[in-house]
């Protein structure tokens, strides 16, 4: 199959001149145009991805550091002085509002500049015109604004991290009042405002990034690629850039109101507030309204960060169990589904704010109503394992890792979506495990299988298996021996959130597991560094990639080895069947790629299938294709 | 000099590794195409068996762990609610380690049942509608017994209070709590302002309303067993949270928004003492919002007594306008006299009035 091929781009380059006349064809670049500045939606992808592992790494590194507090209380940390300065203490010791500054700047980062703009923003840019066969995005000015937004938003968060009174501290939700009033918390003053400008470009950044990926999926499929043809990421990055056009201004909102509370004496969130020393003439505002905006977008978010992790396993783990995905109209139906439902669950962050507690009872339904497409999604994955012919690759692996996750983090979530029970478990470990399980490890891992997979389309070589075993074996493990023992921690009642627990006799106990907890943190940071010497050593110097490493039907992998802009060299190809023929009985090969048409598969064709040649035959344009295939 | 050892060291590992990489790579080079023809490296079967030997000890060690570790990570239950909560953690505990174990078995072992194999095919197997109408309906039915019985324990415990429940209220800022007690006199909480609140009257306490003479101050939390208690939770500066957790308690400290919180407790401090078998037990109150530098260490006090103790206490509590007699003045003159004698300023109504004022 793989001689078929190259015959096919052979073929291509054969008619190379005759489309000399496509713009995208001798677009020789400079180097700004080329990376810097450029349309090509590959290059923003990898700019997005190398933005997204430089703030994973940042974003790492500040959990490692507050895991030291909470795992070596009596540790002296002097020798961070050098980088944290003042924020180290005269005694050695982490300062608390640092601590509550760092722990923010983990959560601001890993969710919104690492699992949004760096999962969504890199795949999303990166397969949907390779995936549907377009050359490029809809509009290539606004993917490349899309990004530089991004790229700002990221400037001016970073200069948060160095400025005296440290970045915000108020927690990820930055909830007011704590973040309107500067003299609550050292963190609420300057720190809080670059947060917010920030996050307002961010949000601009994310509107750009999904009118494009919407309008190049309506608009711009190939010949032949209908939705019931499309592979299981688009769709899921569809329905993720839907949830974050809908979602992302009420943040936008929130974030202004915000502002305008904190900057020109309205009274939004405020109300009857005596802070040093004196009553604050903020009157009527609801801390509560800011709640539920932020958690409109808040909840939506999490399968922002979620779903085009589960699109990318989709596609990876069917390729690799050479069998189509188990239940494909239900895995669409399932992320409709969660893609409604995550907008009417919001409040299930609130229970216990005081809300009107009918409000609760109506949240908690919805919120476990959405247990059922989650375990539908859950059970399909398994199914499609059964009876495969599972291949490894790291890609694979880490697929799993996310199912897993997906399974021990999603059933936590059934404690705590019910409001009788969640009103113990609230805030306290049990929650940071669930979501960090459910929701960052599960994204996280969507985000490394998708890297490991396509790295040989991205860069045009491949990444070196065994230490991507090696990488996933300790990360895998180490993220369940992080998050694992937090629920335990979290049962015995112990506050998240808190700098350290020895004031309180209730929760003098699991000293061990935070150890625990931490050197497996430290450690999993370490197994990273495994993936970075991969990932650059690769890009460089590892073994050319052959045109379609992982024997997959999808569109992507009839580019050439290093597609230019314009994505195939040729005419765009057509498609004929959808993207999971693999292991079709009476087929000569594993799989039947998506351009093949059914009356060259006449051994393997189901009934309705050979029904569809004479539609295919009636289109005259197939026949290059075809023939292509023949020789 | 010894920083620039350990960099050295560091290095020099780090420089190792990567020669053992790059040999192992010109091996495999030299090795030549078998490989590269074959669909799967050999290490194949080293990772689906490695999925089966996670899954055995992460689960025995997760059995194992939760069984010998019980009593350090479940607290002890002191509230008529909280029996009922936790039952329906543990009934959702059961349901879903029940399905997570099968699931988790079912899952690794096909993943190193189906390995590679290059002689074999794997089944088409593109979908079959009853096995998803199967687990669409079954998932379903169980999520609903247990949305139905978590509704209508959330229902109960948050249906109003009685009206001979125990009113308390307890107020966070930054970063202490405080408890107001309605008074032994009138038994009833009086109003407050926000704008009223200064160093010394920190509840803002609105002395024009005769209900608030004899309200207390306490920074500790003393509750009545086996009574009902409604917590009346105010914040002053951001949000706050509070936490009781033998209690099962949980609300935000909102400034602006009143809440509030009932519940029974079911054991003394005492009892507690007995039962956990630790002479030093204490309830304690946590802040769970983050409230800024000092969220770790917002704690009060709690004191759980049989009620006749409680009442006793009570009485021995000063009235906050007792102790801070200068606020006298913000008291309207035609409710003075009776500010004194609740307040417990004048024992006898007959006294002159007079001569307390001038004090």
């Amino acid at each position: 199959m793989a001689t078929t091929d190259i015959h096919l781009h052979q073929h291509g380059n054969d008619h190379h001149d005759a489309h000399a006349h496509d713009e995208h064809e001798h677009h020789a670049g400079n180097f700004w145009t080329t990376y810097v500045f450029t349309q090509d939606h590959k290059m923003i992808g990898k700019q997005f991805l190398i933005t997204g592992i430089f703030w994973a790494l940042i974003g790492g590194t500040l959990s490692v550091i507050f895991r030291l507090q909470l795992g070596f209380p009596d540790m002296n940390l002097d020798w961070l002085k050098p980088i944290l300065g003042e924020w180290i203490t005269p005694e050695g010791k982490l300062d608390p509002e640092f601590y509550l500054a760092l722990v923010t700047m983990h959560g601001t980062i890993m969710v919104f500049f690492v699992l949004t703009a760096g999962l969504s923003g890199t795949f999303s840019n990166f397969l949907i015109p390779l995936q549907i066969g377009a050359r490029d995005m809809a509009s290539g000015f606004m993917n490349m604004l899309s990004y530089w937004f991004f790229f700002l938003a990221s400037v001016i968060m970073f200069i948060s991290l160095f400025i005296e009174t440290g970045p915000a501290g108020g927690g990820w939700t930055i909830y007011p009042p704590l973040s309107a009033l500067p003299q609550a918390i050292k963190g609420s003053g300057l720190g809080m405002t670059l947060w917010l400008v920030s996050m307002a470009l961010f949000i601009v950044s994310q509107l750009l990034g999904g009118v494009n990926y919407i309008t190049t999926i309506i608009n711009m499929r190939t010949r032949g690629m209908a939705f019931t043809k499309m592979p299981l990421t688009i769709w899921a990055f569809f329905f993720t850039a839907i949830i974050g056009l809908l979602s992302f201004p009420v943040l936008l909102s929130a974030a202004l109101l915000l502002i305008f509370d904190r900057s020109f004496g309205t009274s939004f969130y405020l109300s009857d507030i005596y802070i040093g020393g004196e009553a604050l003439a903020h009157d009527g505002g609801s801390p509560i309204l800011f709640q539920h905006l932020f958690w409109f977008l808040g909840h939506p978010e999490v399968y922002i960060v979620l779903l085009p992790a589960l699109g990318l396993s989709s596609e990876v783990i069917a390729t690799n169990s050479r069998k189509p995905i188990f239940g494909y109209k239900a895995m669409i139906g399932s992320m409709l589904f969660i893609a409604i439902l995550s907008f009417i669950v919001w409040a299930h962050h609130m229970f216990v704010t005081g809300m009107n507690p009918f409000l609760g009872s109506i949240f908690m339904l919805l919120t476990l109503i959405i247990a059922v497409p989650s375990a539908v999604k859950i059970f399909n994955y398994v199914t499609t394992l059964w009876k495969g012919n599972l291949r490894f690759t790291p890609g694979m692996l880490f697929s799993i890792g996310l199912v897993s996750f997906f399974l021990t983090g999603g059933i936590t979530g059934i404690f705590l979506g019910n409001s009788a029970i969640d009103i113990q478990l609230h805030d306290t470990y049990f929650v940071v495990a669930h979501f960090h399980l459910v929701m960052g490890s599960a994204a996280f891992f969507g985000m490394l299988a998708g890297i490991y997979h396509w790295f040989p389309k991205m860069f045009g070589r491949m990444m070196d298996d065994r230490l991507g075993y090696i990488h996933f074996w300790i990360t895998f493990v180490g993220v369940y021996m992080v998050f694992f023992p937090m629920h335990y921690i979290g049962v015995a009642g112990f506050p998240r959130r808190y700098y350290t627990w020895t004031n309180f006799e209730t929760f003098t106990k699991f000293a061990d597991l935070n150890m625990l907890v931490s050197t497996a943190a430290i450690l999993t940071l370490a197994a990273q560094f495994i993936f970075l010497f991969n990932f650059f050593y690769s890009m460089f110097r590892g073994r050319l990639a052959p045109l379609n490493p992982w024997y997959s039907n999808t569109l992507e992998w009839t580019t050439p080895r290093f597609p230019e802009h314009g994505n195939w060299p040729g005419e765009i190809p057509a498609v004929y069947r959808w993207p999971y023929d693999y292991s079709k009985p009476g087929a000569a090969d594993d799989y039947i790629p998506q351009t093949v048409p059914y009356s060259e598969t006449l051994e393997s064709n189901l009934p309705h299938e050979n029904e569809l040649i004479k539609l295919e035959t009636s289109n005259g344009g197939n026949a290059i294709v075809v023939d292509s295939h023949k020789g | 000099m010894m920083n620039l050892l350990i960099i050295l060291g560091v290095i020099l590992v780090l420089g190792i590794l990567y020669m053992i990489f790059r040999v192992g790579n010109l091996i495999r080079v030299a090795k030549g195409k078998q490989e590269a023809e074959a669909r799967v490296d050999s290490a194949n079967g080293t990772n689906a068996a490695l999925f089966v030997v996670f899954m055995v000890v992460s689960l025995v060690a997760f059995f194992w762990y939760s069984f010998a570790n019980f009593d350090n990570y479940t607290l002890p239950i002191a509230s008529e609610h909280g029996k009922k909560t936790d039952s329906l953690f543990w009934i959702t505990m059961a349901i879903t380690v029940i399905a997570f174990s099968i699931i988790s078995v079912i899952m690794f072992w096909f993943i190193f049942k189906y390995q590679y194999n290059k002689d074999r095919k794997a089944k088409y197997y593109p979908d079959n509608h009853y096995l998803e109408l199967a687990w669409t309906v079954i998932p379903a039915i169980v999520l609903a017994l247990l949305i139905f019985t978590g509704l209508r324990t959330w229902n109960e415990i948050t249906a109003p209070a009685s009206k001979e429940a125990e009113v308390i209220e307890i107020i966070a800022q930054q970063f202490a709590w405080t408890a107001r007690y309605p008074g032994v006199k009138d038994n009833e909480l009086g109003s407050y302002n926000y704008k009223l609140i200064d160093p010394v009257n920190e509840f803002g306490l609105d002395l024009t309303d005769k209900r608030s003479f004899d309200d207390f101050k306490s920074l500790e939390l003393h509750l009545p067993v086996g009574k009902e208690i409604l917590l009346k939770i105010r914040a002053k500066d951001v949000l706050h949270s509070v936490f009781l957790p033998h209690f099962r308690v949980k609300m935000d400290a909102v400034p602006g928004m009143p809440t509030q919180f009932k519940f029974t407790v079911t054991k003394t401090t005492e009892q507690m003492r007995t039962e956990t078998g630790n002479p030093n037990f204490n309830y304690e109150l946590a802040c769970t919002e983050i409230c800024g530098r000092g969220h770790f260490s917002m704690k009060m006090p709690v004191v759980v007594e049989d009620e006749a103790s409680y009442e006793a206490w009570k009485k021995t509590q000063e009235a906050w306008l007792k102790q801070n007699p200068d606020y006298l003045k913000q008291v309207p003159a035609a409710l003075k006299e009776a500010a004194m004698i609740q307040a417990g300023l004048e024992k006898d109504p007959g006294a002159t009035v007079a001569a307390a004022v001038q004090q």
